[in-house]
């Protein structure tokens, strides 16, 4: 109890002090997670709003395939990108196992499907209910893609805060891909699995305090979105 | 085709008359409409009028495109890609993007490849027509249904169709906005739009209609000047339907 106490007090004195060491390592895991987002966004929303609209042979078993996808489990993200890009894997050339670059990757092949599966959700009663005008306006499904991102922008972006709440949360992939190196590819969730199996509660504590404001921070952003989205969407 | 070069300078500048040969449409396994052979002329407003389920809805979206008829076919008097663009069509329950009201009348006009530097203009312009200019900056979904049926009028009147489908454009509004909806069909068609509308209110078919066509499960009974078909329908269905007894 003693211990914990004290773990306390120190992790809020790393935090309010703005150690450098645990700055460093919060920094990098917002630029990685961050990074992973953008990309996973450039290609899950169209792909799962051009799933909303089109029409065509095998679109149940595509909606399967990225719902189950959902539940990926991170270490194996981790391990496939791994073998990808290790030095006798097809991408090995470009040397990025072990970098950042590695670990946005890997994050961003974990939440496109949760990007794509969510977005169809969110998108489709949208489609429903636009088909029939957009067609009359003479616009088809490509051009629909477009209308329904923008259309549906406030819902989105809580579709954005569940993806970088995934990706900020993980473990498994950034660990795998990133290996873990000190003052190089060490996040909030690698650190504090090192440093609790070493001892070091404190930094482990001022970490995970950081990751659960991080992640509460999110939360009320997505609740005030869905604020605005009620007073637009009518 | 050695003079299709000339023959498209001889494009004819309407997309109307507009018929209609033997149209039918299934749809699963019954009979929505059967050989529905129309001709829709320039000039005042067309009427269809019939009891629910008489297959007037259906018929306008076949004849918009928005649907396949399974017999038949919609003839206009240009090639269908180029009547399409010239055409509008305003629905039951109006469908407003999740934006401005000024973005709404926008959206179609970028849609029809209006040129950027007239949108503006057009949109005011529409916007005043339906009386909704000082609205522009809010969201559309946020009007009252009358006025949301109006933004969606006013958003067709943009495009400046040549021709404007009305599907019941007033059903689901109280009175003072039925009356809105009204003189704002009645301006455009005064400007020369040719208005095709559904209706199953007769009191409002005798306000707008230049001429009725009647419709009765699925089969056009009647097609007449407004004037004569409420003074002496042909069809003894249609007379019963102007009682106000039960066809259906």
């Amino acid at each position: 109890m003693q211990d914990l106490a004290s773990a306390f007090t120190t992790a809020f004195g790393l935090i309010l002090s703005l150690d450098p060491a645990v700055l460093a390592i919060v920094a990098l895991s917002l630029r990685v997670s961050l990074s992973a987002l953008v990309l996973a966004a450039l290609i899950g929303l169209p792909l799962g709003a051009l799933l909303a609209v089109a029409r065509f042979p095998g679109r149940g078993s595509v909606i399967t395939l990225t719902n189950a996808l959902m539940g990926l489990p991170p270490v194996v993200v981790g391990l496939l990108i791994y073998l990808l890009l290790s030095r006798s894997g097809p991408l090995g050339s470009f040397g990025l196992l072990f970098t950042p670059t590695a670990m946005i990757i890997a994050q961003a092949v974990l939440i496109t499907p949760i990007l794509a599966a969510l977005t169809r959700q969110v998108l489709e009663g949208m489609w429903e209910e636009y088909a029939e005008q957009l067609r009359s306006f003479g616009a088809g499904p490509w051009r629909a893609v477009p209308t329904l991102l923008w259309d549906g922008r406030f819902l989105l972006l809580t579709v954005l805060l569940a993806g970088f709440g995934r990706a900020a949360a993980e473990v498994g992939a950034v660990m795998v891909v990133g290996g873990n190196i000190e003052g190089f590819t060490r996040v909030m969730t690698t650190a504090i699995a090192l440093e609790t199996s070493k001892g070091d509660l404190p930094l482990a504590l001022a970490l995970g305090i950081v990751l659960m404001a991080i992640v509460l921070g999110v939360n009320a952003l997505a609740q005030g979105v869905r604020g605005i989205a009620a007073r637009w969407a009518g | 085709m050695p003079r299709a070069g000339l023959a498209e300078m001889r494009a004819p500048d309407s997309i109307l008359p507009l018929r209609t040969d033997g149209l039918g449409f299934n749809a699963g396994g019954a009979e929505i409409l059967s050989d529905v052979s129309l001709k829709i002329t320039a000039g005042a407003p067309t009427l269809l009028i019939g009891a629910n389920g008489a297959g007037k809805s259906v018929l306008l979206r076949l004849l918009h495109g928005l649907l396949k008829p399974s017999a038949g076919r919609v003839f206009w008097a240009m090639p269908i890609d180029l009547a399409a663009r010239r055409q509008a069509m305003v629905f039951q329950r109006p469908v407003l993007l999740r934006r401005s009201v000024l973005a709404n009348t926008l959206y179609p006009m970028a849609l029809a490849g209006v040129v950027r530097e007239d949108r503006d203009a057009r949109a005011e312009a529409a916007l005043a027509l339906v009386g909704l200019a000082d609205r522009a900056a809010d969201p559309a979904r946020k009007l009252s249904v009358g006025q949301q049926q109006r933004l969606a009028l006013a958003r067709a009147a943009a495009l400046q169709p040549e021709l404007l489908f009305l599907d019941e454009p007033s059903a689901s509004l109280d009175p003072a906005a039925t009356r809105a909806v009204e003189e704002i069909v009645l301006t455009l068609a005064q400007r020369g739009t040719k208005i095709v509308m559904t209706t199953h209110d007769l009191a409002q078919a005798r306000r707008l209609a230049g001429d009725v066509v009647f419709l009765h499960r699925g089969n056009v009974l009647e097609q007449a000047p407004a004037e004569a078909f409420f003074q002496q329908p042909a069809s003894a269905t249609a007379s019963a339907f102007l009682r106000g007894e039960l066809v259906w």
